[in-house]
């Protein structure tokens, strides 16, 4: 997200998923698996190549569903994104298929980008990436041809320490073409879970409130401190990986945790537990007793979507109402009840301010309040969000939202290149630990499985975690297709069956995280893109080997 | 779009260019029977059922006729009524029509055509073969494929290859002996197929229905409770029991499709394992408290840890208002920035 404020000042996905399965030309997926990760944007994509012709680029380390109806599959290493990316856009620049028009009108920094990239030649960065040269070279020049071209990112993108800049490195390449603020194109990151976008609109960030409202912009400050009547520090807060090192390490001390699973999501597992272990105070809020709530001090039972009123915003930042269906379980309360009885407990005095206190009569009334506050949800009210919703920017009551973000202009003004180097992930293979690792989600199941392993048919499909082996890694290492085999990384090991398949490359082997018992996460890393923050899952060195 | 005049029955009717006579028909509500046309699906004119005399054309299929202006469209005449007998007989010989034990009695497509069209008990007793059995797939766990009902319309096929995309399915064997099937004709769990349901939501009859589904008492708008696409769907409601999922038409996210999880993984909702009750550790063993007892236990706790002491972890699975309060106690209450969730991805 931050990279997308860099290049155009805002950072969500750009356009709908409506005008991009109906409208691209041409889609670049990098770094997502849609059909099991979305899979009805999934749906929508095959619907175009198969039944209106439209073009599809992957770029995947391994052979992903999507692959088979790829018109290219850029099978390049995992934590070589941008040294493919800056291979196409070398090419695109040095054959001039980019939009020039776009460039000159719309943009700032391409004399930087150019100077950039071009020592990143297809030859030049085949050594990197494993793609033969001609193949980043038809690739590009596809997608000079296919316009409007959709690029799709996800986790695959996100999940590394140089995320920030693999972000950037989307932005510059969609820019090149001139795929901004036209229906059909975009740089569209796709949201893990059901509300990332609306967790992160509403300020549950370290180093923003709402809207993206700066915690160290003096103007926003004063805002949020007039409105609740208290005085607020300047300083961004910690993300949650630095949290739970400073918890390790005695600073924090206490801690509220709302449905959230870190014992099974937060990379380095182990080291999640010895955190939120040496807490004086913890306090979890969920419907399940989660790994994680089984640690806490206190748990409060918090009630399921299909229970509660209230707002959910989707990937392409389309605000959603929810209604109760079915009423909670036994004592189980609404969530936001929970938190206001609280704060009104540690609240004896209610402060002066006109957002200062605690007494909402329904959710529609803190809607009201995330209006007044937030620019960009100005207009939003419960009462206007009927069947379709409303795409954020949505400033005012008549504004009807948003569908496709920049059109004739960034919130910048002009898009900036911002030119990325390509650096080698946090933590190389060696002799000891010889495989990258990568982490993903399946069809069947969804993050730390505290729902869907609750359902027994998915698990019926999907009954446990496994691991993918390379068929010539497999004969190597003695591993049998079903077998069971330990993976081991610096940080612990754990054991699962192995699925010898061609889906992953030789070197390379693939893990779900949404098994507690054969957590992938207890591999993972905690090192941290130093702009995102976001932590490197998406490669991490192992050993394997099976386990009579 | 261009708007266009003929008439049905002697009935006026406008349709927009590009339709079918068939749509223009239904649309203006005048039935003509027909079994393989589906309005999201490309007409495929299979199962002869919604045939209609054109003036200066003769009989034709309605599904694959575009209209025209001035259009003259009979949908009764003896050549019609016993073309579409023969049609109709044809599928019901072969079909096992123990309605009473079917989950889509009463909502049953070949059970409407049947009866509009007259189907005379004597005569089809007379023209049953042996009906063939073939074995029901009940791999999966979310839906069964009965062949023995199936009448061979193809939408669930169009439906996989069309809509879904994943081509799971196909028509397979010759004349008499075909079948939907699978590639190599293994069960359903074996193939392709994603279980995403949406060729379950369209079958036209009991060939393919939902497993352990029932039928809801009423239904809810909602949002899905996975991914982050958050696809619009109804949640059918029994007593105080989520007992199925639709997708919602009218949703411009997914356009009524849904995948697994969305249509099938709501059995989380009435889990026996919900937590029903706070809980307070004591001795490092779970003891059921009041929300009194334990929001006072919390605060009191809390009040010692103001400020960068504290941290709190919000949920991306939680409502935008729950995740505003949550970021507000967070900073006006407890005095901190210490905010984040587990998702920033
Ligand atoms: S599919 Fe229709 S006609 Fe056949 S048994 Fe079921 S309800 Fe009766
Ligand atoms: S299974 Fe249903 S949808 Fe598929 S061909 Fe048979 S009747 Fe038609
Ligand atoms: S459930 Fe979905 S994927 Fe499976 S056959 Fe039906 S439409 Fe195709
Ligand atoms: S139905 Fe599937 S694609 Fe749609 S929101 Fe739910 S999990 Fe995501
Ligand atoms: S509906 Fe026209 S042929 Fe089947």
């Amino acid at each position: 997200m931050t990279g997308l404020v860099t290049s155009f000042g805002s950072g969500a996905m750009t356009n709908s998923i409506a005008d991009i399965v109906r409208g691209a030309r041409g889609f670049f997926v990098i770094g997502s698996n849609t059909t099991e990760q979305h899979p009805v944007i999934g749906m929508g994509i095959r619907e175009a190549v198969k039944q209106r012709g439209a073009g599809l680029i992957v770029a995947d380390p391994r052979r992903i569903p999507l692959t088979r109806l790829a018109t290219i599959h850029l099978q390049h290493r995992a934590g070589s994104d941008i040294a493919l990316l800056n291979a196409l856009m070398n090419v695109l620049i040095t054959e001039e298929l980019y939009d020039k028009a776009f460039v000159g009108e719309r943009t700032e920094g391409f004399a930087e980008l150019q100077a950039a990239v071009a020592t990143y030649t297809p030859e030049a960065t085949a050594d990197i990436t494993g793609v033969p040269p001609a193949l980043v070279r038809q690739a590009a020049r596809l997608m000079a041809d296919l316009r409007p071209l959709a690029l799709l990112y996800a986790m695959g993108i996100t999940q590394h320490t140089t995320g920030h800049q693999n972000v950037l490195a989307c932005a510059n390449l969609q820019m090149l073409l001139g795929n901004l603020g036209v229906p059909g194109g975009g740089v569209n990151p796709l949201r893990g879970q059901n509300n990332v976008q609306g967790a992160c609109d509403m300020g549950g960030l370290p180093n923003y409130y709402t809207g993206y409202q700066l915690v160290a912009s003096q103007e926003a400050r004063r805002k949020f401190e007039a409105a609740w009547g208290v005085t607020l520090g300047s300083t961004p807060g910690l993300t949650v990986v630095e949290m739970l090192k400073e918890a390790e390490e005695g600073r924090i001390r206490a801690m509220y945790i709302l449905g959230e699973n870190p014992m099974v999501s937060d990379p380095d597992v182990n080291h999640v537990r010895r955190g939120l272990e040496r807490l004086d105070f913890l306090v979890v809020q969920d419907v399940f007793l989660t790994e994680t709530a089984k640690l806490a001090d206190v748990v409060l039972p918090g009630v399921a979507l299909a229970e509660k009123s209230g707002t959910l915003t989707n990937t392409e930042r389309r605000v959603q109402l929810v209604s109760p269906a079915v009423s909670p379980p036994g004592q189980a309360r609404q969530d936001w009840e929970i938190i206001c009885d609280l704060a009104k407990r540690l609240q004896k005095e209610v402060p002066q301010g006109l957002f200062a206190g605690w007494n909402y009569r329904s959710p529609a009334e803190i809607m009201e309040e995330i209006a007044a506050l937030t620019p960009s949800y100005g207009g939003v009210r419960h009462e206007r969000l009927g069947a379709e919703g409303l795409q954020w920017p949505c400033p005012d009551l008549d504004h009807p939202g948003t569908p496709i973000l920049h059109v004739g202009r960034f919130p910048r003004g002009l898009g900036r290149f911002v030119p990325v180097d390509w650096l080698p992930p946090a933590e190389q293979p060696d002799e000891e630990y010889p495989l990258v690792l990568t982490t993903g989600r399946v069809l069947y199941h969804y993050h730390t499985g505290s729902l869907t392993r609750r359902v027994p048919g998915l698990m019926e499909l999907y009954p446990e975690g496994r691991v993918e082996v390379h068929p010539d890694d497999a004969l190597k290492l003695g591993i049998a297709d079903g077998g069971v085999v330990r993976v081991s990384s610096r940080r612990g090991s754990v054991t699962a069956r192995a699925e010898v398949t061609q889906r992953t490359q030789p070197g390379l082997v693939f893990m779900t995280f949404h098994f507690a018992e054969s957590a992938a996460n207890v591999l993972t890393i905690a090192a941290l893109d130093p702009v995102a923050k976001i932590p490197e899952y998406k490669a991490c060195s192992v050993r394997i080997e099976p386990v009579a | 779009m261009k708007t266009l005049r003929l008439t049905i029955d002697g009935v006026t009717v406008t349709a927009r260019e590009g339709m079918s006579v068939l749509e223009a028909a239904l649309e203006a509500g005048i039935y003509i029977p027909h079994l393989c046309h589906h309005p999201d699906l490309k007409p495929v004119g299979v199962c002869r059922l919604c045939l209609v005399e054109i003036a200066g054309r003769g009989m034709t299929i309605s599904c694959k006729t575009p209209v025209e202006e001035g259009m003259v469209v009979k949908t009764e005449s003896p050549d019609i009524e016993l073309a579409r007998r023969v049609a109709v007989e044809l599928l019901i010989v072969n079909h096992h029509a123990d309605c009473l034990s079917c989950a889509k009695d009463g909502a049953c497509k070949l059970q409407e055509i049947a009866r509009y069209v007259g189907i005379e008990e004597e005569r089809l007793q007379r023209l049953r073969r042996t009906t063939r059995s073939l074995p029901v797939d009940s791999s999966n766990p979310f839906f069964l494929r009965d062949p023995n009902r199936c009448v061979l319309c193809g939408i669930c096929v169009r439906t996989c290859e069309e809509i879904v995309g994943a081509s799971a399915i196909d028509y397979a064997f010759r004349g008499y002996a075909t079948v939907i099937s699978t590639l190599g004709n293994r069960p359903i769990v074996q193939s392709r197929c994603e279980s995403c349901g949406e060729c379950v939501a369209r079958c036209p009859v009991g060939a393919l229905v939902p497993r352990q589904e029932r039928n809801p008492a009423r239904e809810v708008r909602s949002v899905c409770a996975y991914c982050g696409v958050g696809c619009g769907l109804y949640l059918g409601v029994r007593g105080n029991q989520v007992v199925r999922v639709r997708g919602a038409a009218e949703s411009p996210v997914n356009r009524g499709r849904l995948c697994v999880k969305g249509r099938y993984g709501h059995g989380y909702i009435g889990h026996p394992e919900r937590l029903t009750t706070p809980l307070i550790k004591r001795d490092g063993r779970f003891v059921e408290a009041s929300w009194d007892e334990a929001l006072d236990l919390v605060a009191a706790r809390l009040a010692g840890y103001r400020g960068d002491q504290f941290a709190a972890l919000t949920s991306a699975r939680c409502t935008n208002e729950e995740n505003y309060l949550l970021q507000k106690f967070t900073r006006a209450v407890m005095g901190t920035h210490n905010i984040d969730h587990c998702a920033r991805l």
